[in-house]
């Protein structure tokens, strides 16, 4: 099979593309900025996910599209994260249409139909659209929406929102957490208690390669968007005390009443962009993410699609662990 | 007025699909325009279900209803003429309205049986149109109404001032007290959403019309039109042949239990269940699709019926007037020192129950018996039942509300106490019918010299003797209903499995069990200690009581237990000759049982295992207990000769589930209660009939191992549906209470059924609630290697009942740990 992978620059992205070509798939990465090619089944296309006349090519002779590009953060205009997230999403449904693919994994995020209350046990619910501040959140769940529209009898598409990824490398959440708490600025968002899905990245991985597989016109899970997670929710506070104890770093966070935390992320949100490029520490999604619970019913994703995770949170620590000490 | 809108009815929880208006031609001769609810339903062949709400409510009464009931049924809800969305037509009297409902069912076209259920005055509407159209009528649903003001009671204070001259308009009308009022009664345990959806239609002042003129209609004198009219309908209700069910708010300040009780004397086939915690509006505080359900699929009550051959002929009390034992001690009490031999009991049982009937006391009625453990409550008790009378025996185990609680909901006839007691009684309002009667007057009454002297008739073995009250550990306590017959078994099987013989006498440190001993026709002890609390016990009030006795046997709590471990001194000789030490009510711990054995070391230990429904079910004594080792889940023995132990599926169906599987524990023996007071769906849901026999259904998951033992795991309410399957909560706690520093473990499920998570909660020393340190948490999992907890969490205290102080109440503790691992608990 061969198949179209773009944001492969991502950790997540890059694993999908690595194991797919390890499997003996043909793989195109289609990327902003190439380096050279790491395996002998990838080959690297220079292109932006904007410009539909470079995707077209890329796709030429593709079977399948894993859509993963996107604009992520907090920084930038809507009008940044629009051209790239849904206008982008919108050139890669031409393409495949164009060259008559039939499977498409589109890489959503559980932000999209994140309502800011607890969610205890749910299913994927339909992603919803409307947001004022949060251009991540609105733009991916736009793309989504049009991405699973596009499901049809020669297009198969599911949308996969795997929740809190992590593990050896990854730079968003192990990162970001084992840097502040190096640092003596690890917050804790009200306390703590609040019970919260993880993926560890191999899990990820091969969750989307599973989609891979499954999707196709007509199959069970086309059309259908899925969380995906390893199915152990724990509470915020073993999630970062255990990555901090993998790292070797100690983990005492200043607690921050949830509220506190909400107010001070809507503040943050709208004065950093003014002073600052890099991300900012708080945004109240983070707030939120951090101060309710978000566990999902792994059921459908795993009947669905086939799959189910790997590796245990147990092992994933004892991984990361091992891998701090690699690096150190 | 216009019929509600869509988006209101979304607001509400009402399909708007449901919402219909249709031009119905009345027997006045006109044509009114009615709104009503209308769900279709899958099944042609079943009764439609037709319900009639009352005043100040609307269709939308039986939203809950319409939500919840089985999509098999077509359910079909009008808004009365001048009330809800319907025509505003004025004042409409009850005989109109009955009307009207025939008027409705014609306009509909409905053809087939109806079901009908009904609230408030809705219901006597309904009764209305039972008596005029029989052959259309398959059963009725009441709740919470009335066709009379039951005898001795005044008309409901509430309405009555509601329909008052000067106040009615402004209570009814010109404001919206009545309306609102109904939606805030005490007792309404309603969302805002259910309240919004109440009132909706009664916003402004015009749209009150109606209520106000279904006020006026209520009659509280005998010239009132309509009290001639409901009179007409009350004189015809016994000759319904329907089943009629009832569903009874329990807190219902206007219509309540007096309402019930009329209505119950009135009907046939009549069975009701109690809601202890629901008020007037019953139907949309609870689900009361369930109840609806199972009325029109069972018309047939289960009652237990297969009562085996009695061992004995004898009566309760026959053994208190053997000629051999005259003075013998019958009773000694610790707290005062008092005894009494069994010629003397005889004489006092004999007296009291001479003195009951000369205050009024008949066969067949309940009487509280509100007495402390004593030789006075024993001899009570027994008169009670020589005469026949009903005993209701809630003990102060259940905590003052609950004992109330338990006392309100039997409907006594009689208050027999001490006089705090008495006097409480009446304050709190517990028995406000009731006769009360002093103990202290029945003492000085003309003595009789034994039961031969009394010229009463016995009562039959088929005859109730006693309600007895479980802990309601999960829930209000359940009140249980023995007969004479059931308790004879009872004591024989007891008889037997201990091998209980004259020479054995016998200390109980638990009231209820201390009134079998006369029964057995042995010694009894009482122990001085505070009843409401068993771990009052101490080593030398037990020792002293065994003393007094000579006894042979001690039956106490394990609570009880560890406190006599706990004040336990080297001079405690008379422990010494105790041959059977009893103890149950709760798990007892098996190191409890080893360190008693060493002060007693001549007693057999004996766990026997049952539940207030059925007594006993199954016995262990310690030898056994350490023979059977360690499984999954608590072992409580072999079931006792005569009693059938089955295992059934969770998910119903499969009987007689081969030996290690687990599934909820069904029983049936000869001494088995008769079943439940009041509570009919309760009791449908808890028995059944298969292979020749009434079972009952415990509520307990468990198993029998290879060796025949019977294991408990959890309660069936108490299970954990994860994704990958069903988890039992005990055996989880049990491998748990072995790490050290575990005093008490729950695991509990949080989630929706299927996709719940395990959740373990600790009782530890830990001063702080908090989640488990990393090496607890560690242990823990390890404990429970195969499943995934995804948290753990320490705290000082598990929720337990009041009773035995150890059954965990874990619905609770699922939601506490719910909301805390939600993050919205700081």
């Amino acid at each position: 099979m061969k198949v179209l992978v773009t944001g492969a620059g991502s950790l997540l992205l890059g694993g999908v593309a690595q194991q797919l070509a390890d499997r003996g798939d043909e793989i195109v990465c289609f990327q902003r900025r190439v380096s050279e090619s790491p395996h002998q089944n990838i080959t690297m296309f220079a292109g932006d996910i904007r410009d539909r006349g470079s995707l077209t090519e890329a796709a030429v002779g593709c079977d399948a599209i894993i859509h993963g590009a996107a604009r992520v953060g907090v920084m930038g205009s809507w009008e940044d994260f629009y051209s790239t997230n849904v206008d982008g999403t919108i050139n890669i449904l031409r393409a495949a249409t164009e060259h008559r693919i039939s499977k498409l994994v589109y890489v959503s995020t559980p932000s999209v139909a994140h309502v800011g209350h607890a969610i205890e046990g749910d299913v994927a619910k339909p992603a919803t659209t409307g947001r004022k501040h949060a251009h991540y959140a609105e733009s991916k769940a736009q793309a989504e929406i049009l991405a699973l529209q596009a499901n049809s009898a020669e297009l198969g598409v599911v949308a996969l929102r795997p929740h809190l990824v992590w593990g050896p490398g990854d730079t968003q959440l192990v990162g970001r957490i084992v840097d502040r708490a190096r640092q003596g600025r690890l917050v804790m968002v009200g306390s703590g208690h609040a019970l919260v899905d993880s993926t560890y990245i191999d899990n990820a991985i091969s969750a989307h390669i599973a989609a891979l597989d499954a999707v196709a016109p007509g199959s069970v899970c086309a059309g259908q968007a899925y969380v995906i997670s390893n199915g152990e929710p724990r509470t915020v506070n073993e999630l970062m005390s255990r990555i901090c104890l993998a790292a070797g770093v100690e983990f005492s966070p200043k607690h921050i009443p949830a509220v506190i935390a909400r107010n001070i992320g809507s503040v943050v949100e709208r004065i950093w962009p003014l002073i600052r490029k890099d991300e900012p520490p708080m945004t109240r999604f983070v707030a939120e993410q951090l101060g309710t619970a978000h566990w999902f019913d792994q059921r459908p994703a795993q009947e669905d699609l086939n799959w189910k995770p790997t590796v245990s949170l147990d092992e994933g620590f004892v991984r990361l662990a091992q891998w701090f000490a690699q690096t150190a | 007025m216009s019929a509600p809108s869509a988006q209101l009815l979304g607001e509400i929880g009402l399909d708007p699909s449901w919402s219909h208006t249709v031009e119905v031609p009345s027997h006045d001769g006109q044509i009114h325009r009615w709104h009503y609810l209308d769900r279709p339903g899958l099944s042609n062949d079943l009764p439609t279900v037709l319900c009639l709400h009352g005043n100040p409510t609307w269709s939308y009464l039986w939203s809950r209803l319409f939500n919840e009931l089985g999509e098999k049924f077509r359910v079909v809800a009008p808004d009365h003429l001048s009330m809800g969305f319907s025509d505003q037509i004025g004042p409409r009297r009850y005989r109109e309205r009955v009307a009207d409902i025939n008027d409705f069912v014609n306009a509909l076209g409905i053809s087939g049986q109806i079901w009908l259920v009904a609230q408030d005055w809705g219901g006597a509407i309904a009764m209305g149109y039972a008596v005029a159209h029989s052959e259309r009528v398959a059963g009725l649903v009441l709740s919470n109404t009335g066709i009379a003001v039951p005898v001795g009671r005044k008309a409901p204070r509430l309405i009555q001032i509601s329909a008052s001259g000067g106040l009615h308009r402004s209570i009814t009308r010109n404001t919206s007290l009545f309306v609102r009022g109904t939606a805030y009664l005490p007792g309404a345990g309603l969302t805002r959403q259910q309240r919004q959806g109440l009132v909706a239609p009664y916003v402004r002042r015009d749209q009150r019309d109606g209520v106000a003129g279904f006020v006026a209609d209520v009659p509280f004198n005998e010239k009132h039109q309509t009290f001639a009219d409901l009179a007409e309908v009350a004189a015809q209700l016994p000759s319904l042949r329907v089943p009629v069910r009832l569903w009874w708010g329990a807190k219902d300040p206007v219509f309540n239990d007096d309402f019930a009780d009329d209505l119950m004397k009135r009907f046939t086939d009549v069975q009701i269940q109690r809601v202890a915690n629901s008020g007037h509006l019953a139907v949309i505080e609870t689900s009361i699709a369930p109840f609806l359900e199972s009325a029109i699929s069972q018309s047939r009550s289960v009652e237990q019926q297969s009562i085996e051959a009695l061992g004995s002929e004898e009566s309760l009390w026959s053994r208190i007037m053997n000629p051999n034992r005259e003075n013998t001690l019958a009773i000694h009490d610790g707290a005062d020192q008092s005894s009494v031999t069994f010629s003397e009991l005889d004489s006092r049982v004999a007296t009291f129950a001479q003195a009951l009937v000369q205050r009024g006391v008949e066969a067949g009625e309940r009487v509280a018996v509100l007495v402390p453990p004593s030789i006075d409550l024993i001899a009570l008790v027994y008169a009670c039942w020589r005469i026949g009378a009903v005993t209701v025996i809630a003990d102060r185990g259940l905590g003052l509300n609950g004992l109330g609680r338990a006392v309100k909901s039997s409907r006594v006839q009689h208050v027999v106490g001490i006089r705090s007691a008495v006097v409480a009684a009446r304050m709190l309002r517990w028995a406000p019918r009731a006769s009360l009667i002093d103990l202290k007057s029945l003492q000085k009454s003309m003595q009789l010299e034994g039961l031969n002297q009394l010229g009463r008739p016995e009562p039959n073995s088929d005859d109730l003797a006693a309600i007895l009250f479980t802990s309601g550990a999960t829930g209000p306590a359940k009140g249980v209903r023995y007969t004479h017959g059931q308790l004879c078994a009872q004591r024989e099987i007891l008889q037997n499995v201990y091998n209980i013989t004259d020479a054995d006498s016998f200390v109980a440190a638990f009231a209820p069990f201390a009134l079998f001993g006369p029964a057995l026709g042995i010694t009894t002890g009482l122990a001085d200690m505070d009843v409401t609390s068993p771990a009052t016990l101490t080593a030398n009030a037990l020792d002293d009581a065994c003393r007094a006795t000579q006894a042979t046997m001690v039956f106490a709590s394990p609570a009880a237990l560890v406190n006599v471990l706990k004040t336990a001194s080297k001079n405690l000789n008379s422990l010494r000759h105790v041959r059977l030490v009893m103890s149950a009510g709760a798990p007892v711990p098996i190191e409890t049982l080893r360190h008693m054995q060493k002060l007693c070391p001549q007693a057999e230990m004996h766990t026997p295992f049952g539940m207030t429904e059925v007594l006993p079910v199954a016995d262990l004594s310690l030898q056994q207990r350490e023979a059977a080792g360690e499984g999954s889940g608590v072992c409580v023995g072999k079931p006792v000769d005569g009693c059938h132990v089955t295992i059934v599926a969770i998910d119903g169906g499969t009987m007689n589930l081969p030996s290690g599987e687990c599934g909820e524990i069904v029983v049936s023996a000869p001494w088995m209660s008769l079943g439940y007071n009041r509570l009919w769906l309760t009791q449908q849901n808890a028995r059944f009939e298969s292979d020749g026999f009434t079972w009952h259904r415990t509520g307990d998951v468990g198993h029998i191992d290879g060796n025949g033992n019977l294991w408990i795991e959890g309660r069936v309410v108490h299970m954990i549906h994860a994704a990958h399957g069903s988890i039992t909560p005990v055996p989880l706690e049990v491998a748990c209470e072995k790490i050290s520093g575990v005093k008490r473990a729950a695991a509990v499920g949080i989630g929706d059924k299927g996709a719940q998570q395990l959740v373990m909660v600790l009782e530890t020393d830990q001063a702080k609630e908090d989640v488990a340190s990393v090496q607890l948490a560690a242990k823990v999992r390890e404990a429970l290697a195969d499943l995934d907890v995804v948290a753990i969490w320490e705290t000082k205290k598990l929720p337990v009942d009041i009773r035995h102080n150890s059954k965990i109440d874990r619905t609770a503790l699922a939601q506490k740990m719910q909301k805390v691992l939600s993050g919205r608990s700081q």
